[in-house]
């Protein structure tokens, strides 16, 4: 070539993009195809398979695990396993937690009178924070202590990566990445700890699509709320024997509804801010392991249980001392509770909810844990949380008092799944993305699609069903 | 080309010391490279010894182990990088290890692969014989393979690919006298190399002709104008970047300073 060479940077950037125009279109295909080619041939001449080794017992777990067919009902029969066991699991354990827990309050609150405390020192101390702290560890302790292990094991055991295996594919057709599947698995333990998950996923644009999903898979805190409302109201009317059956059926439903959201807001997504393709990756599927229990023991209840315990407890203090507050500050005779409550009841009527409910909600930011207690309360008449003692005081007080109907409970359920993301997940995404605008909207737009889908509920439910 | 194995009865076999991370100077420096799960750490442990240097690479949250073992009367670096599938995509971990074979000049690189899953750990070896010519193979998991019914004949595959290629079993360090003994010999220039590159089309080859020149003279003491050549027509963007920003030139110095450093930093641990 008789030009003369040009040295600088932009001139070679230019001229490489001239010879790429001169070059077939599909050059970089029949790069990559020869690259491929070649390996192949190299495997071929060097490598010799006999085929009389055994085929390896993981390979054959992985035909059934990972099959088209079967894997992802698998997937779903090994979660309602997990739920079910939750739930079975954690009722006696929860019941005697509350009972020595509210014993030594009334206990405690005696001997404050005793010594002449003010009883509005004995009622904000006993009645508001330690009864906010009691009822969040025995309600959260024993299904967390049953959930996190079991969590814990399928992780040890190398089948989370069969999970994020079987959702590619579902995740890919909605713009998203395969590896969404595994932060929002780790969403069922805790969001915050979802968004930090995120991490494993290298391209920005699918990383922030999984970040701003999150919300959608109910986390630790709000899965109390769905399994009394799976019991209270779907599995009462069935027989006992198959009440629990059915109230982890109900429990799987609502997780599968938050999947769907994710889904289709992902896809959402990434047609429209978030526009793009999903990337290519490679996930290996690691050998099974044996699970070692004691590990797990310590990893579930050392560092996630007693962690997220913890958080809800620091939460749950203040949040107690406020419900105390708003419920026995009453100017004109009637509480700020209800009296916010009323104020709220028109837009809680529009979504087939009640105003008790949004308030119990807004107070419930820090944590969502609070939010059945902080309801219960506001609807008694005492002014403080109480623990109802069976099922069926608390259907009674629901149904017959405050008149919940079938709609009430599911659209509360859908609410718990579409609403505003906790404090700590709030503060976790704006740490992960630094943007005050990704914050917002993941934020707001949970909460936004919340009111949408329940008003929807609500005004179909009334025009055809007569609620 | 020569891949004789040394073996046990060499003469240096007593030779060979880990040395942890107490070096203060080397006069090796060898990469380690290979996909993720293939026994790259055990290999890089049972080289070194437990002692070892890890931080952060400059600028990044991946991690960066460093070790050195000695040879001959030799003191070798070895310098573990971050597991990968490929060196093309953009994640944090391939462009470390991309640019550390890059910019790095290590005196040898062992890409270690997995015996019983031959085929897809070839991509990463062919992008790196792309890059550098002292390769040295490492086909580890021979026994796993074995146990699968998998045999691989290294002798065809070190013909392939024009760089030796030496079974080894990390977790017994099976072989491992012969491995460091290729790699010192690659690392010499004693065993010379003749890397498998893949030709493309005439119009591509033509190509790649017209920019490399032009490349070495924007950027002088490059040291793989072809593969960047490759990176261009190809479109990548970081690569167009670094080359038009000056950081081409900037991170062939800067892949060198953090090496010095380091070495400071573990010639004071060793002192104390």
């Amino acid at each position: 070539m008789s030009a003369p060479i040009a040295t600088t940077p932009s001139d070679i950037v230019r001229e490489a993009a001239a010879l790429r125009r001169s070059l077939d279109a599909g050059f970089r295909e029949e790069v990559v195809t020869s690259l491929y080619g070649e390996v192949e041939r190299l495997t071929r001449r060097a490598v010799q398979d006999s085929g009389s080794g055994p085929l390896e017992l993981d390979q054959r777990i992985d035909r059934i695990v990972t099959s088209r067919l079967l894997g992802l009902p698998l997937m779903l029969v090994i979660l309602a396993v997990i739920f079910w066991l939750t739930i079975v699991g954690a009722n006696v354990p929860s019941q005697m937690l509350a009972s020595a827990f509210f014993w030594f309050e009334d206990l405690a609150a005696g001997w404050f009178t005793q010594l002449g405390v003010p009883w509005w020192i004995t009622g904000f101390v006993w009645h508001g924070v330690y009864r906010g702290l009691a009822w969040v560890i025995s309600v959260m302790l024993p299904p967390m202590a049953i959930f996190f292990p079991l969590f814990t094991i399928l992780e040890d055991l190398g089948y989370l990566p069969r999970v994020a295996f079987n959702l590619d594919y579902l995740f890919k057709r909605a713009g998203a990445h395969g590896k969404q599947a595994l932060s929002m698995a780790m969403g069922f333990g805790c969001n915050a700890a979802g968004v930090i998950a995120t991490r494993v996923i290298d391209s920005p644009r699918e990383r922030l699509v999984a970040i701003l999903t999150n919300n959608f898979v109910p986390c630790n805190g709000r899965f109390p709320t769905l399994i009394m409302l799976a019991t209270v109201f779907v599995a009462a009317s069935f027989p006992p024997a198959v009440a629990s059956l059915v109230a982890a059926g109900s429990v799987v439903a609502i997780v599968l509804v938050g999947v769907l959201f994710t889904l289709v807001v992902s896809w959402v997504l990434s047609r429209t801010v978030l526009r793009g393709e999903a990337s290519a990756f490679t996930l290996e599927l690691p050998p099974y392991r044996r699970p070692a229990m004691a590990r797990i023991l310590y990893t579930s209840l050392i560092d996630r249980t007693l962690f997220v315990l913890w958080r809800a407890m620091v939460t749950a203090a203040p949040a107690g001392a406020v419900i105390w507050l708003l419920a026995n500050i009453s100017p004109g005779g009637v509480s700020l509770a209800t009296r916010t409550a009323t104020f709220l009841d028109p837009l809680g009527w529009a979504m087939g909810l009640d105003g008790v409910i949004l308030l119990a909600y807004i107070i419930a930011i820090p944590a969502n844990e609070i939010v059945v207690p902080t309801m219960l309360m506001v609807y008694m008449t005492q002014g403080r949380m109480l623990e109802i003692e069976s099922m069926d005081a608390l259907r009674t007080l629901l149904v017959d008092q405050h008149g919940w109907t079938l709609l009430t409970a599911v659209n509360l359920m859908l609410f718990s799944l579409l609403h505003n993301p906790c404090a700590t997940t709030i503060i976790t995404i704006y740490k992960e993305t630094l943007s005050v605008r990704w914050t917002t909207i993941g934020a707001l737009m949970p909460l936004a699609l919340g009111f949408i889908v329940t008003m929807l509920t609500a005004a179909m439910a009334r025009a055809w069903f007569g609620f | 080309m020569s891949v004789e194995h040394n073996c046990e009865t060499c003469p240096v076999h007593a030779e060979m010391a880990p040395l942890g991370a107490t070096v203060e100077a080397f006069d090796r420096v060898v990469a380690l490279a290979g996909n993720p799960n293939t026994g790259k750490s055990t290999l890089f442990n049972s080289l070194t010894g437990l002692r070892q240097h890890t931080g952060n690479w400059p600028g990044k949250t991946v991690t960066r182990a460093e070790g050195a073992f000695q040879f001959a009367g030799l003191r070798y670096k070895l310098v573990d990088l971050p597991g990968t599938y490929s060196l093309l995509s953009t994640s944090d971990d391939e462009e470390v290890a991309r640019n550390f074979l890059l910019f790095g000049r290590p005196d040898c690189t062992v890409v270690v692969v997995d015996a019983s899953a031959l085929e897809r750990n070839l991509y990463l070896v062919l992008q790196v014989l792309e890059i550098t010519d002292r390769v040295v193979v490492a086909v580890n998991l021979m026994d796993e393979a074995k146990r699968r019914g998998i045999t691989v004949d290294t002798r065809s595959l070190s013909r392939d690919l024009g760089v030796p290629a030496i079974p080894i079993v990390a977790r017994t360090g099976d072989n491992m006298m012969a491995l460091v003994g290729e790699v010192a010999a690659v690392a010499a220039g004693e065993t010379v190399t003749q890397p498998l590159r893949s030709k493309g089309t005439p119009a591509f080859e033509h190509a790649v002709t017209t920019l490399v020149p032009m490349i070495e003279a924007a950027a002088p003491g490059i040291p793989n104008a072809r593969w960047i050549a490759i990176r261009l027509l190809d479109g990548d963007v970081p690569v167009e970047e670094a080359l038009a920003s000056g950081r081409l030139a900037e991170l062939v110095a800067r892949q060198q300073a953090p090496d010095a450093r380091f070495s400071r930093k573990i010639a004071l641990q060793g002192a104390q």
